[in-house]
């Protein structure tokens, strides 16, 4: 589905991502860990051209969409992101936040998205949020409203770059919990994550990131059972520890 | 005579022998006219401008670069030079025979840089985050800018905006210097025949009026913005 090849940033001087070659099958659940500045987000927000890479390929649904020429709008379209700070719009109701995107690039009508937005919002328990603005939300409702913002777009493959880490502890489970659902439905996903526990849960395959390169990645039992790069053993020393 | 019936006599001389009044409406049509126009001319050639700023900070084209340069070029003259010498030079073309059209576009353009300034500072102020939420929706640059960032940027620019156009109407009492008839000049006309203060008074607080109606319309355009503002 995604097939990156040779993925290089740099961010001036700083070769960030180091030459990734690496493929998100259909039905993936890919799960990225690391430490910080090992160049995850980065890896995830080169996916879709957030970040451009320096040099490199990546393919999807066919096509290089790193090439010149290549219409990333249309690509987006098609691949749903979750940032870290929710990133809703402020400015503007709830459903305005989740039909904006279909509406405005008329995939569908308002009303079709409407109703979309609210089936959406009935499953995640928050339809009496609809006319209401995101301040008056908790971080957790907020993440759970920008992923299904994501998911009113009908993407392929969802990006979700550390969706929990900016929430307070009794709010990361609810999130969790949703990203869990949909992955159960079948989307392709790949998830930049600090929580390994969910990792090993959900993921079907965990990439483990050090300066810029995947050095490790394995099934999560295996990964996390039996680690064999020595940077991914201490890096599990720490954090299973915490 | 005293005092007080001294005062209803210059009153009445003021506005109303000769039917005077007439003049201060005259004159208060044209600032009007000249504030409420070039503040329009502002607003669209600051959104422009501010814009353009915006965008080519995130491109490496020569031609962003270029359209940047040219922006920041026009910020500098017209800030860098009084609106009274930018309104002779105007005036003096010989296109712009009428003030009051040579006011209004001079104004404007003068507004416009000061607007795009503002408008520059509202943009810087939203996170980034918004516009990359936006693109990652699959909404072009364009539409992001419309549908998520110019909003929420002309919110936050609000109390600076009307700072703006309330210094702006009352900058516009300078017409004068090029043959307008506008409420200032109009004022003053009068009171080369009523030899006292009054139309002056009067002029001055016919501006209050205005900047009073200013002030509650941005009260009012502030509320109304705040729906979404928690609290």
């Amino acid at each position: 589905m995604i097939e990156v090849k040779d993925l290089h940033k740099n961010f001036g001087s700083l070769a960030v991502l180091q030459g990734i070659t690496e493929t998100i099958s259909q039905g993936d659940k890919a799960v990225i860990i690391g430490p910080s500045g090992s160049g995850k987000s980065t890896f995830l927000r080169c996916l879709n051209l957030l970040e451009k890479p320096t040099g490199g390929e990546i393919w999807f649904e066919g096509r290089n969409i790193a090439a010149k020429g290549c219409d990333i709008d249309v690509v987006r379209q098609r691949m749903g992101m979750v940032f870290q700070h929710f990133n809703l719009f402020p400015h503007m109701t709830i459903l305005k936040n989740i039909t904006l995107a279909p509406v405005s690039l008329k995939l569908q009508t308002q009303a079709q998205a409407e109703e979309k937005a609210r089936s959406l919002l009935d499953r995640i328990g928050l339809s009496d949020k609809a006319d209401t603005y995101p301040a008056m939300l908790s971080g957790g409702q907020k993440q759970r409203i920008a992923i299904v913002r994501a998911l009113a777009m009908n993407p392929k493959v969802m990006l979700f770059d550390e969706p929990t880490s900016s929430l307070d502890p009794e709010m990361v489970g609810e999130v969790l919990d949703l990203i869990r659902e949909v992955a159960m439905e079948g989307m392709t996903m790949v998830i930049v994550t600090h929580e390994m526990g969910f990792a090993r849960e959900v993921a079907n395959r965990v990439m483990f990131m050090d300066e810029g390169r995947i050095v490790e990645q394995n099934t999560p039992a295996l990964l996390f059972g039996s680690p064999q790069n020595e940077r991914l053993q201490s890096f599990l020393s720490k954090v299973l520890k915490a | 005579m005293n005092a007080f019936e001294k005062f209803i006599q210059d009153l009445y001389g003021a506005v109303i022998r000769e039917d005077r009044w007439q003049l201060y409406l005259e004159g208060l049509k044209n600032t009007v006219l000249i504030a409420l126009t070039a503040c329009l001319i502002g607003i669209f050639i600051g959104l422009i401008v501010s814009t353009i700023k915006y965008v080519a900070a995130t491109k490496e084209s020569r031609l962003w670069k270029a359209a940047a340069a040219l922006c920041s070029a026009y910020t500098t003259v017209i800030r860098g030079t009084p609106i009274i010498v930018q309104l002779l030079i105007l005036y003096n073309l010989s296109y712009f025979t009428e003030g009051l059209y040579a006011s209004i576009i001079g104004f404007g353009i003068n507004s416009g840089a000061y607007v795009s300034e503002i408008f520059r500072s509202g943009l810087n102020s939203i996170d980034i985050g918004q516009k990359e939420a936006g693109r990652s929706l699959g909404l072009g640059q364009w539409k992001t800018m419309r549908l998520i960032i110019l909003p929420q940027a002309v919110k936050n620019t609000l109390p600076a905006l009307f700072n703006e156009f309330i210094a702006l109407l009352k900058e516009t009492s300078v017409a004068g210097y090029i043959a307008v008839r506008d409420l200032t000049k109009v004022a003053d006309g009068i009171r080369g025949r009523t030899f006292n203060s009054i139309p002056l008074y009067l002029a001055a607080f016919l501006y209050l009026i205005l900047v009073a109606g200013m002030a509650a319309l941005q009260k009012r355009m502030e509320k109304r913005l705040a729906r979404s503002d928690r609290g």
